[in-house]
Formats: structure tokens, C-alpha cells, sequence
């Protein structure tokens, strides 16, 4: 079994308990969240659903891990991963602006510092 | 530098809350600051919701008339025949039950400095912050001929809802070997895009379900948005389409809806369908509340969306004017959030952060094709800019799966955003 097959039970398990996490009461320090956002960190769930069970081929905030906001924009800036709209968009982002935005997910616990170990 | 004037500007506007709001900061008091929203489109349904989300002690009213609303992105592929009209339509159940105290009733009267609002039924709400999201007012005064009541013989469809399904009616019921008109303002309006959208749908029908006919698109502009990107597809799909610019003598300057013609500033058309989109306007809200300049647009505060006509009302969604910022539905969504994080940091009695959004655009020009235009922006100087060097169009070149894979991106973020805001 290849470790992608290895971790994608439990990465599975990990995205729900964040989704049943957003879909039930907010924590309290996620309730004025909102007024901490860093500048761009609200657009994002114009087109990535804050929780699964939307309709969209796009991968839902719920479902990224640690560093993989950082990493996307990044690869997505520089045109090592190919795109259709986000290579535009992350190009209107600082690296400071980019890391700011995936701490701030992580502070509210919407992404999860990584995947849990395969045991 | 950049940063100077928009922390002077911050400061001000701080400085301004301070000023003009009612104890300050309401929240750090233990008050619960009260905020009414007068309009539930995509900016205040999101204004309300994300408002009373960031802090629960707010007392947030949603004001809006319909039960039902009745979303325009996707109208397009419903006059085509391609959608339901279900598919368009959101009730505020959902927001309601997140605690938005949502009333169904115009909002008749705003009293901007006293911040109170008159509904229809003479209630009173006041309030510590007021936001209006009007939405746009098609004028019927721009156009010779073409008023309220010609609207229903040659509908205009740029607001979701009767008007969508009367032109799909009269579109399947013409006979085939007409020409239908196609009749498209200067800008400013809303989302100049989807106008573009609408004429690549309609020509796929007439292409599909009626092919002698044909589409006559006259334009009160020379360029658009995304230009090449729409002619490369009419030129590959819609023969039956011509486009008649300003230059080409396409330029709408009357309609007679009895005879059902369409006039030009070269020619007269008869048509068997019109479809005329008349200049726009802020709604009229934005004239009740003070808020609308000589232009019938909303001025506005570029961090915060607060009016400059009118401090302590901010203005959102299709009635503001704000620099580059596009009227459009992602658009809205996108400031409305935005404005939300800084209305609760103004009643905090702190500075609004430093505001910065995406706006991404999907237009079809055909049920499996479509491309996008996408922006960065944030304040400069005052005004709201792109940031250079991103942002921009769909690739010109690009192969069919890709085009395929944007029409399938443009129906997931119609999914999920009217999810984040109705859902």
C-alpha cells in the first residue's frame, strides 16, 4: 500500500472531525475571528467551501493540512503547478501575506497542523 | 509608499467612529451595538451573516422585502433553457436561524444621521451602524421607449426572477427564422460580463432550438471585459451572432415596444425577441439613505465601505462605486466580509484592519465552456486597485478540457457560495 493510500483513511477520519467541529458551535476563539483576518484570508471561501458536502470539484478549507496553504500559493506564483485561475490569484500575494493567512485557518482550527500518523 | 495614507486613512476613520458613533467602543461596554442591513443579495445576505458570525452579541437585522431570493449568476443558462429556476432561488431560513433577526419589509425611509430606518409597515429600527445593499435600479428614463411597461414586452432579465422566465418564454416561443435583439448599456452596470454571457447563451439556444434564426447584440461600447476570449468562441460556435459595437454604429438609442423594434445610431431592427439592459443605478434605498451622488452611484470609504456622503452607513454590493472594484456577485461576497471584520472593529473602537480581496469571474460562452477573469485588489492612495501582476484572463490558447474544467469551477463556486451566504 503506497503511504498516499496509507494516510487517506485517516486523513478522511481527521477532515470530518474538523467539519463536524465547524458545523456544530464555534469555539470561542473562533467567534470574532473574523476581525482578525489577515488582508485576503475572507476570499477564500468564495470558491473553497469552509465545509465539506458542497458541490464543486474544489478542495473544501476543511481540507488542507499545515503547510499546504503556503506550498500551493507558492507553486501556484511561481508556475511550477499548473492552474486555472489560482496561478492569477496567488500572484497578488507576499509570502509574509500567504503564511499569515494559513496561520490564521489554523488558529480557528479549520486546518489542522498534519495529518495524523498511519499506524 | 502606499502604507502611510491608508493608515492615515485607518486612523481617520477611527477617528471618525469615535466621533459620530453612540458610546464608544459600544462592544468593549458590554451594549449590544445594533446593525441593520437593508438589502439580502449576495453583500448584505453575507454582511448580516458574517457580521452577527464575528460577534454574537450584535444585534443584526436583515432587511429584505422577498421571502425568496432569486440569485442572477446562472440566470443566463435559465433563459437558455439549460437550468431550472429553482436553482436560483435561496430563502433566509438559515440566517435567520444563526440569530439575524431577518424582517420581510421594504425599508420605505432612512434617516442617516438619526441612523433609523422606516419599513412598510411604519415600524422604526435603530441602529449604531446601518448598511445598505440596494442593489442596482434599472433606469427607465435613459432609454426613449423603453420604460416599465415595455419592459414586459422586451424584457431586460438583469434582475433574477419574473423577468428571467418571461424572456425564456418568449424565446421558446418565437418562431424560428427571427431575429432577437440584444441591447447592452455603457458602463458602469452590473457584472458587464454575464451581458456577454447572456448573448453566447442565447445564440447557443437559438443554435440548438431554432437554427435559421439570429442574434444581433448592439453595444454602447467598443471593448469588454474578456473580449477575446468571447469572440474567439462566438467565432468558433455562433455564426448567428453578430456583435455591432459603438464604431460599427451599434449604439442603442430607442426601442418602440409595440412595433418591437430596436433602434441603433445606424439602423432599425425589428425583433422578434429584445431583450434590452438598460444603464443602471444604485437602488433607490441609496437615494432614501443619502448615500448616491449625482452619477446614482454610492461613493464609498476604500477600507471600510463606509459612504462618504454619509458617515455611519456603509454601502455594499452593486450600488458602490469603489475604484476597481467589480460588480459582481463573488465581488460582493468577497467586500462584505471584509466590511464585517471592519464594522466590528469599529464598534470595538478599533481600526479596521488592512483590507484586501479576490474577485473571481466565470462567464460561459456555451454549457461546457468557460473562462474567467480574476483580481487582486486593495487600497492605494484612496483607491481601490488591482494589484499589479495578478489577476487577469483565462489563457486565449487554451485547449477544450480546460475551458471544460472553468464551466465546471464556475458551477462549484455558485454552489459554494451561495452556500457561505444561504446554506
Amino acid at each position: 500500500m503506497s503511504d498516499r493510500a496509507k494516510a487517506a483513511a485517516p486523513r478522511v477520519a481527521a477532515f470530518l472531525a474538523v467539519a463536524l467541529i465547524r458545523a456544530g458551535a464555534m469555539p470561542a476563539q473562533a467567534a470574532d475571528a473574523l476581525s482578525e483576518a489577515p488582508p485576503g484570508a475572507a476570499s477564500c471561501s468564495g470558491c473553497h467551501p469552509a465545509h465539506p458536502g458542497v458541490d464543486t470539484p474544489l478542495t473544501p478549507l476543511a481540507g488542507f493540512y499545515g503547510s499546504d496553504i503556503v506550498m500551493a500559493m507558492q507553486v501556484f506564483r511561481d508556475g511550477r503547478r499548473p492552474a486555472t485561475v489560482m496561478d492569477r490569484i496567488a500572484r497578488g500575494f507576499s509570502d509574509e501575506e500567504i503564511e499569515a493567512i494559513q496561520a490564521w485557518y489554523m488558529a480557528q482550527r479549520v486546518i489542522i497542523d498534519a495529518p495524523p500518523r498511519a499506524k | 509608499m502606499t502604507a502611510s495614507p491608508t493608515r492615515r486613512q485607518v486612523l481617520a476613520a477611527a477617528a471618525g467612529a469615535a466621533a459620530s458613533a453612540l458610546p464608544c467602543p459600544l462592544l468593549a461596554e458590554g451594549a449590544a451595538p445594533r446593525v441593520v442591513v437593508i438589502g439580502g443579495g449576495f453583500a448584505g445576505a453575507t454582511m448580516a451573516r458574517f457580521l452577527k458570525r464575528a460577534d454574537r452579541r450584535l444585534d443584526v437585522t436583515l432587511v429584505e422585502p422577498n421571502p425568496v431570493y432569486a440569485a442572477c449568476p446562472f440566470s443566463n443558462e435559465v433563459i437558455a433553457g439549460l437550468r431550472d429556476m429553482d436553482a436560483q432561488l435561496f430563502s433566509y431560513g438559515r440566517i435567520a436561524a444563526e440569530g439575524v433577526a431577518v424582517v420581510h419589509q421594504a425599508a420605505t425611509a432612512v434617516d442617516g444621521r438619526a441612523r433609523s430606518v422606516t419599513l412598510g409597515d411604519g415600524a422604526k429600527l435603530a441602529c449604531d451602524r446601518l448598511v445598505v445593499a440596494p442593489g442596482v435600479d434599472l433606469r427607465f428614463d435613459a432609454l426613449p421607449g423603453y420604460d416599465e411597461a415595455a419592459a414586459k414586452r422586451m424584457p431586460h432579465a438583469w434582475k433574477a426572477g419574473e423577468q428571467t422566465l418571461l424572456l425564456r418564454r418568449q424565446l421558446e416561443a418565437m418562431d424560428d427564422g427571427g431575429t432577437v435583439v440584444v441591447a447592452l448599456p455603457a458602463l458602469p452596470y452590473r457584472c458587464p460580463p454575464s451581458s456577454y454571457e447572456r448573448a453566447s447563451l442565447i445564440a447557443h439556444f437559438l443554435k440548438t432550438r431554432k437554427p435559421r434564426s439570429k442574434l444581433i447584440v448592439l453595444d454602447a461600447k467598443d471593448t469588454f471585459s474578456m473580449q477575446r476570449l468571447f469572440q474567439d468562441a462566438w467565432k468558433e460556435f455562433y455564426p448567428n451572432l453578430e456583435w455591432a459595437p459603438v464604431s460599427s454604429g451599434g449604439n442603442p438609442t430607442g426601442v418602440d415596444a409595440a412595433a418591437m423594434t430596436v433602434s441603433s445610431d445606424f439602423d432599425t431592427y425589428k425583433a422578434a425577441v429584445a431583450n434590452i439592459i438598460p444603464p443602471q443605478r444604485a437602488g433607490r434605498i441609496a437615494d432614501l439613505a443619502g448615500v448616491a451622488d449625482r452619477t446614482g452611484w454610492c461613493p464609498v470609504d476604500p477600507v471600510t465601505f463606509e459612504s462618504r456622503l454619509m458617515p455611519g452607513i456603509h454601502v455594499l454590493g452593486d450600488a458602490a462605486i469603489a475604484g476597481a472594484v467589480p460588480k459582481s456577485a463573488f465581488a460582493a461576497n468577497a467586500v462584505a466580509k471584509v466590511c464585517a471584520s471592519a464594522v466590528v472593529r469599529l464598534l470595538r473602537g478599533e481600526p479596521p484592519a488592512a483590507p484586501k480581496f479576490v474577485n473571481t469571474c466565470y462567464s460561459l460562452a456555451a454549457p461546457d465552456y468557460g473562462f474567467s477573469i480574476a483580481g487582486v485588489y486593495q487600497p492605494v492612495n484612496g483607491q481601490w486597485l488591482e494589484v499589479e501582476g495578478a489577476g487577469g484572463v483565462s489563457p486565449a490558447d487554451a485547449p477544450p478540457w480546460f475551458r471544460s474544467l472553468e464551466a465546471k469551477l464556475a458551477h462549484g463556486w455558485f454552489n459554494t457560495v451561495t452556500a457561505e451566504v444561504f446554506g
